[in-house]
C-alpha cells in the first residue's frame, strides 16, 4: 500500500498524544536501525523496532497498532540504553500499548490464563503481563 | 594622554546619492540648518560625493586649510569610510578627522514614506557626528616589527606542507613534532583513496624534501613548554626531550638496535608490529636518529646492558643526556597537531567480542601495508590464518550524541571502502560486509571509488548499526541490522575493523592554553570564521591547519596547509605590522588596578602592571572592541575618538 | 551487628522462596539483621513508562515511605523488578518537582511527604559489596572447590537503564564476577549474560522465552559453565522451567542448573539447608556433589 504524506497525514493528533505519553523525540531518530539490531525479540516482529519509528514519523499510527510489534517488546530496554540520539524507544512502545488499551480493549485476557499455569508461574510474570496487556 | 584640542572649524559635505537620500531628505532644509550650527566652517552638497569630481570638491576642501574637520553626510561608513579617508590622506589631512554621518540606510531608506522626519533625523544625525568630530584626535597606525620565522606544531602532512610552502618562499621556520620523526598519521598509512596511492612512496619523497630544505629547522621529538608574546614576536620555549643519543654523532645505521636486547609492542606499527628500546619509529624516518626509551630500557630499569653504547661505532649513546629547554622567536605559529582515534574500548557494547581479531582502521593501515609487521600479508593477528569473512563498522563512536561523540568523521566512509578494496585484492575468494548508515563520498572521483568497490569487488553494503560483537569458537559474532530489508543480520566474522571516530590528538587542550586559543565542544581548534577565516584562530598569528582544526582527508588537508602558509606570508610579507589606531588606553590616574578588564578582554592585549596596580593595554593586540571599557568601574578605559566625552556631546546635541 | 530494612515483594514468598530463605541464611551467618518492611507494598513489578499515569507509581512509592519511616537509610532487595521499579519510582520523585509534588498531595493522608532522596534502594549485590565486604565474605568460606564454573547471568532490570545500573557498566557488568572470583569460583566468558529472557512473555507467548532461553542456555553450556547464577526470580523460572521443554523438542539439548546467587553462596559458607531442591526443575544436586558442596 501506497503512504500518501501531507502535511495534514503529519500533523496528527494521535502522534502527537505519543509524545506525550513516552515524552520521547521520535523525529531525533536517524533511522540507524541499532535498535532493531539489539533487539532481543525482532525476529517475532512484524515490523523490526525501527520502523515502528519510521511510521510514526510518518503519521502512520494504524499502520502500527495492527501489527504484533508493540505486544512483542518486553521492555528490555536494550534498545534505548544503546540508541545514539537518546530516542527511548522502550517508552515509545509503551506508549503504543496504551494508545491500544486505553481503549477499553484487552490483549491479553487473564481469565484465559490455564489455571495449572497460574499455579505455577511467579507472580512477577503474571502481573507484569497483566500490567503491559490489560488496560 | 592630553585632552584633544577641540576642533571648531569643521566642513560638512551632503551626499544626495542620487535619488537615494535626496528624494526623501530635504537637502536644502539639511543645508540651512546645518550651516548655522556652531562650529560648521562650510556646509556643501553634491549628487555623488563618491564620485570623482565629487571626491575633488571634498580633496580641495582638505587642502584649503579652512578646516581642522569633516563629516560627510552619506551612506553607511562601512561602504565609503575608506573611500573618504584615504582621499583625505591624499589631500594631506589626518585621515581619523573625517567621520560619516549615515543619513542613508539609517535614514532615507527606512524613512521613505515620511519625509518630513527623515529630514529632521537626518539633521540630528548630523548634528551628532559633528559634536563627535569635534574631539577626534589625529591618529597613526600603530607599527610593529615582525619577526620573519614562523613555528609549525605538528609536522605530519598537513605541518610538513605549511613548512614547505613557507621554507620555500625564503622564510625560516621550525617544524616541532613529539615524536621521533616527522611524518605523523600518513606515514602509517598503507594506500590512499581514491587512486590507491602507496600512502609511503609518496609521502617519504616529501620528508625528504622537508628534512633536506635549508630553511627548515627540525625539531622533533620536542614539545612546546610556554608561549609568550604576540603576532610577530612570539617567544617560544621548546622542551627538547632527552633522546639519551647524540643526534649531531648519530646517523641512524641500526646497529644499536640490532643489538639491543628489548622488544617492546610499536606504537607506529599500533601496537601489533614490534620495536627495540632503542628505535626510529620506522626505516623511513626523518630525522633518521634513533631514541631510547627510557621506560623499557634495560639499563634504565636494571643498571645494566648498555649493549647500544658498546655496538655503536660512533659513541653517539649518552645515558647521561638530560631534556633541556631551546628558545625560539618567531612572528606566527601554526598548529597542526592532527588526530588520534576515539578509544575503542569506550564502545561497551562491542567489548565482549574484543580478541586480537578486532581492530581499528589504524591498525588495519598497518596491517595491510607492505612495510608493516606482515609485510602486508592479510592474516589474522590471533592465529596468522587468512580471514575469510570480513566486517567494516562504520560510525564507530561517531554520529552518538548520546553515548560518544555527535560529529561525523569524514573520512571513515572513504577510508571503509578503500580498506574493503585493498583486502580483495589480497584475498580475492573473501567476503567483505561493510555496516553503514550513510555513504558520503563528496569528493573528486569518491563516491565513483566506493560504486567500484560495491560494484567490481562485490563487497556487500548492509544499511544499518552494529548492536554488538561477542565471540563464538574462534569467530567475532557481529550483530547488526539492515534497515532497508527490516532484518537483523548476524555475521559470525574471522575479523572486524571498526572506524573509529576521530578525535583531536592528545593534549590539544593544555596546547590551545599555552598558546591562547580557543577549543570547540568537541576539542577541535577553533578557527576565527567557519568560512571566511577557516585557517586562522581569535588569536593574531596564530593559525590552524589540518585534523586539528576539523576531521579531513589528506586531499583537504594538503589545501588547508596551504591556506595557512599562504596567510602565514601575508602576515610577514610587510616589514612592518600596521594595525588600526582607535584602540584603547587606560587613564593611570583613574585606574584603581581592579584587573576586571583583564579578565574580559578576548585578546589577551591587557595586562595588569603588578608594582603600578595599573592595566596596561598592548595597542598591537587591541582590536578596539570596547569591552574593557563597558567593565572598567572608574571609567578608566577609554577608546580613541570614542571617549566618553564624546558620546556625552553626541547625547546633548540630541535632547 | 547490621541492621538492614528489607522488602521482599511478592514472588519470594512463592517461587522464588530459595532467593529469600538463602540470603536470610546467609545475612544471618554473615552477622546482618534483615527487618522486613512492616507493610509493604507489590511494587507493580514493571515501572510505569507512561508519563501521564502516576497511579502506577503509587505503590512503590509508598513502600519506599514505609522505608523511610524505619529511620534506616538502605531498603534491601532482591528481586530485580522490584529493585528496578523501586529505583525508577524513587527516581521520578527525585527529579520531577511537578511529579513529586502531584503524587505527595495525592497522598495527604500519609504522615510524611517523599522527596526521593530519604531512602537508598539497595540491591543484594550491591549491599553485599558495599556492607559485608566481598573480602570478609571470602573469609566466611569453608567450602573449597577447584573447578566450579559459573555463567553468572544479570538479566536486563538490575542494568537499564543505565541510571539505575547496579553496576558501572550496564553492558558489562562484572559485579558477580568479583564476588565469585573473591570466593574462588570461576566465572566463564559469558556474553548473553545481559540479554533479556523474554519476561513476562512466559505468560502468553512462551516461544518467546523459549528461544530467547536457548540462547543463553546454550552460550553458557558451550562456554563450559556448571551452572547458571542469578539473581531474579523471573530470570530464574524462565532459564530453569524452560529446559524441560527444550529437552523434548531439541536434539542433543544440554541442560545446566540455574541457582541463585545466594544459594550458591550459602553453600559456600557451610549452611546446607538453605535449598528446598524440589523447587528446581533441573536438580542442581549432582553438580554440587560432583564439586563437592554437598555431602
Amino acid at each position: 500500500m501506497n503512504v500518501q504524506l501531507s502535511s495534514e497525514e503529519l500533523d496528527n493528533e494521535d502522534i502527537d498524544k505519543i509524545i506525550e505519553i513516552s515524552g520521547a523525540n521520535l523525529f531525533a531518530c536517524y533511522q540507524c536501525g541499532k535498535c532493531t539490531a539489539g533487539c532481543p525479540t525482532s525476529e517475532f516482529m512484524d515490523i523490526p523496532p525501527h520502523e515502528v519509528i519510521r511510521l510514526l514519523q510518518f503519521g502512520q499510527i494504524e499502520e502500527i497498532l495492527c501489527k504484533n510489534t508493540l505486544w512483542i517488546c518486553a521492555s528490555c530496554i536494550t534498545c534505548a540504553v544503546r540508541c545514539p540520539k537518546g530516542v527511548d524507544l522502550s517508552k515509545i512502545m509503551e506508549a503504543l500499548r496504551q494508545i491500544f488499551l486505553r481503549k477499553n480493549v484487552n490483549y491479553v485476557h487473564p481469565n484465559e490464563v490455564p489455571n495449572e499455569e497460574l499455579q505455577t508461574l511467579p507472580q512477577i510474570a503474571l502481573i507484569a503481563n497483566f500490567r503491559k496487556f490489560t488496560h | 594622554m592630553k585632552n584633544p584640542e577641540h576642533m571648531n572649524r569643521i566642513g560638512v559635505f551632503v551626499c544626495h546619492c542620487g535619488i537615494n537620500i535626496a528624494s526623501i531628505v530635504d537637502i536644502e532644509a539639511v543645508t540651512k540648518e546645518i550651516s548655522k550650527y556652531p562650529g560648521v566652517e562650510f556646509i556643501k552638497d553634491y549628487q555623488y560625493m563618491c564620485s570623482e569630481p565629487g571626491q575633488m570638491i571634498f580633496k580641495e576642501a582638505c587642502r584649503s586649510g579652512q578646516i581642522d574637520g569633516i563629516v560627510v553626510a552619506s551612506c553607511s561608513p562601512t561602504l565609503h569610510e575608506t573611500t573618504f579617508r584615504r582621499a583625505s590622506i591624499e589631500a594631506g589631512m589626518n585621515p581619523y578627522r573625517v567621520e560619516i554621518a549615515n543619513i542613508r540606510e539609517q535614514c532615507s531608506w527606512v524613512h521613505h514614506d515620511e519625509e518630513e522626519k527623515a529630514t529632521e533625523k537626518a539633521i540630528d544625525i548630523m548634528k551628532s557626528v559633528i559634536e563627535r568630530s569635534r574631539r577626534n584626535e589625529s591618529l597613526t597606525e600603530v607599527s610593529l616589527q615582525t619577526i620573519k620565522k614562523v613555528l609549525v606544531i605538528g609536522a605530519g602532512i598537513s605541518g610538513m606542507q605549511v613548512a614547505l610552502n613557507i621554507a620555500n618562499s625564503g622564510v625560516e621556520t621550525f617544524l616541532l613534532d613529539r615524536q621521533p620523526s616527522i611524518g605523523g598519521r600518513m606515514a602509517q598509512l598503507s594506500e590512499t583513496f581514491p587512486t590507491l596511492d602507496c600512502s609511503q612512496c609518496i609521502l617519504t619523497p616529501r620528508m625528504v624534501e622537508v628534512g633536506q630544505n635549508k630553511n627548515i629547522t627540525l625539531m622533533t621529538y620536542s614539545e612546546v613548554e610556554e608561549v609568550s608574546g604576540y603576532v610577530g614576536n612570539f617567544n617560544v620555549k621548546i622542551r627538547r626531550k632527552a633522546a639519551y643519543v647524540d643526534w649531531d654523532k648519530c646517523t641512524g645505521c641500526g646497529i644499536c638496535y640490532q643489538k639491543c636486547p628489548k622488544t617492546v609492542p610499536s606504537e607506529f606499527e599500533q601496537l601489533i608490529g614490534k620495536r627495540k628500546a632503542i628505535y626510529t619509529p620506522f626505516p623511513q624516518a626523518v630525522p633518521n636518529k634513533v631514541v631510547i626509551d627510557n621506560n623499557n630500557c634495560l639499563y634504565f630499569k636494571t643498571g645494566k646492558c648498555r649493549l647500544c653504547e658498546k655496538a655503536c661505532p660512533l659513541g653517539a649513546i649518552d645515558f647521561e643526556q638530560k631534556e633541556r629547554i631551546e628558545e625560539i622567536e618567531v612572528g606566527a605559529i601554526v598548529v597542526a597537531t592532527g588526530y588520534d582515534l576515539y578509544e575503542k574500548e569506550k564502545i561497551e557494547e562491542y567489548k565482549m567480542g574484543y580478541c586480537e581479531d578486532v581492530l581499528d582502521g589504524l591498525t588495519f593501515e598497518r596491517l595491510l601495508s607492505s612495510s608493516g609487521p606482515t609485510q602486508g600479508k592479510l592474516v589474522r593477528p590471533s592465529d596468522g590464518t587468512v580471514p575469510k569473512e570480513i566486517v567494516f563498522i562504520q560510525c564507530v563512536g561517531s554520529r552518538d550524541p548520546d553515548n560518544h561523540l555527535p560529529y561525523c568523521s569524514r573520512i571513515c566512509c572513504m577510508y571503509t571502502a578503500k580498506h574493503t578494496m585493498l583486502y580483495k585484492h589480497r584475498v580475492p575468494d573473501g567476503q567483505p560486509y561493510v555496516f553503514y548508515m550513510d555513504i558520503r563520498s563528496g569528493g573528486k572521483n569518491y563516491e565513483e571509488f566506493v560504486q567500484r568497490a560495491i560494484e567490481e569487488d562485490n563487497v556487500l553494503y548492509i544499511r544499518g548499526r552494529v548492536a554488538r560483537l561477542y565471540r563464538e569458537d574462534d569467530k567475532v559474532v557481529v550483530v547488526g541490522a539492515d534497515t532497508l530489508s527490516g532484518k537483523t543480520i548476524v555475521i559470525r566474522a574471522d575479523m572486524v575493523v571498526l572506524a573509529m571516530a576521530m578525535r583531536p590528538s592528545g593534549g590539544i587542550e593544555e596546547l590551545s592554553k599555552k598558546l591562547k586559543i580557543q577549543v570547540d565542544g568537541n576539542g577541535f581548534l577553533s578557527e576565527a570564521h567557519p568560512k571566511l577565516r577557516p585557517v586562522e584562530t581569535l588569536t593574531q598569528g596564530v593559525f590552524v591547519a589540518g585534523c586539528a582544526q576539523a576531521p579531513k582527508d589528506i586531499t583537504d588537508t594538503v589545501s588547508q596547509a596551504g591556506a595557512a602558509a599562504s596567510k602565514v606570508l601575508e602576515l610577514l610579507s610587510n616589514e612592518k605590522l600596521l594595525h588600526d589606531p582607535i584602540t584603547s588606553w587606560i587613564d593611570e590616574e583613574l585606574c584603581a588596578g581592579c584587573g576586571q578588564c583583564v579578565s574580559q578582554c578576548s585578546y589577551n592585549a591587557i595586562q595588569l602592571d603588578e608594582k603600578k596596580r595599573k592595566a596596561f593595554i598592548n595597542e598591537i593586540l587591541c582590536q578596539g572592541c570596547g569591552a574593557c571599557i563597558v567593565t572598567c568601574p572608574s571609567g578608566a578605559a577609554q577608546q580613541k575618538n570614542f571617549t566618553i566625552k564624546q558620546y556625552y556631546s553626541m547625547i546633548e546635541s540630541l535632547v | 551487628m547490621l541492621t538492614v530494612s528489607y522488602m521482599p515483594g511478592c514472588t519470594l514468598k512463592t517461587t522464588g522462596r530459595n532467593y529469600e530463605d538463602s540470603m536470610l541464611k546467609l545475612l544471618y551467618k554473615l552477622n546482618v539483621k534483615v527487618e522486613e518492611l512492616k507493610n509493604w507494598f507489590c511494587c507493580g513489578t514493571t515501572y510505569s513508562m507512561a508519563s501521564d499515569n502516576l497511579m502506577n507509581q503509587l505503590a512503590p512509592i509508598r513502600t519506599l515511605l514505609r522505608a523511610k519511616q524505619t529511620g534506616r537509610r538502605e531498603l534491601l532487595v532482591l528481586c530485580s523488578m522490584c529493585y528496578n521499579t523501586l529505583r525508577r519510582a524513587q527516581d521520578l520523585v527525585l527529579h520531577d518537582e511537578e511529579k513529586r509534588n502531584k503524587i505527595n498531595e495525592f497522598m495527604y493522608l500519609e504522615e510524611t511527604n517523599f522527596n526521593g532522596d530519604e531512602v537508598r534502594v539497595i540491591h543484594l549485590l550491591n549491599y553485599l559489596k558495599e556492607f559485608i565486604g566481598f573480602e570478609t565474605l571470602a573469609d566466611g568460606i569453608i567450602k573449597k572447590t577447584s573447578d566450579l564454573k559459573v555463567a553468572p547471568y544479570y538479566g536486563c532490570m538490575l542494568l537499564r537503564p543505565e541510571e539505575i545500573s547496579i553496576d558501572e557498566s550496564s553492558e558489562n557488568p562484572g559485579i558477580m564476577e568479583e564476588l565469585f572470583q573473591a570466593c574462588g569460583i570461576d566465572n566463564v566468558y559469558f556474553p548473553f549474560k545481559t540479554e533479556c529472557c523474554g519476561s513476562y512473555q512466559t505468560v502468553n507467548k512462551k516461544d518467546i522465552v523459549i528461544s530467547r532461553t536457548s540462547k543463553i542456555i546454550n552460550s553458557a553450556v558451550n562456554n563450559k559453565a556448571d551452572m547458571i547464577t542469578t539473581s531474579c526470580p523471573l530470570c530464574y523460572f524462565n532459564l530453569d522451567s524452560s529446559q524441560g521443554t527444550l529437552v523434548d523438542n531439541v536434539p542433543g539439548f544440554k541442560t545446566i542448573p540455574v541457582m541463585y546467587v545466594s544459594q550458591i553462596l550459602a553453600l559456600f559458607v557451610g549452611i546446607e539447608d538453605a535449598t528446598d531442591y524440589s523447587m528446581h526443575s533441573i536438580d542442581p544436586r549432582p553438580v554440587l556433589k560432583e564439586k563437592g558442596l554437598l555431602g
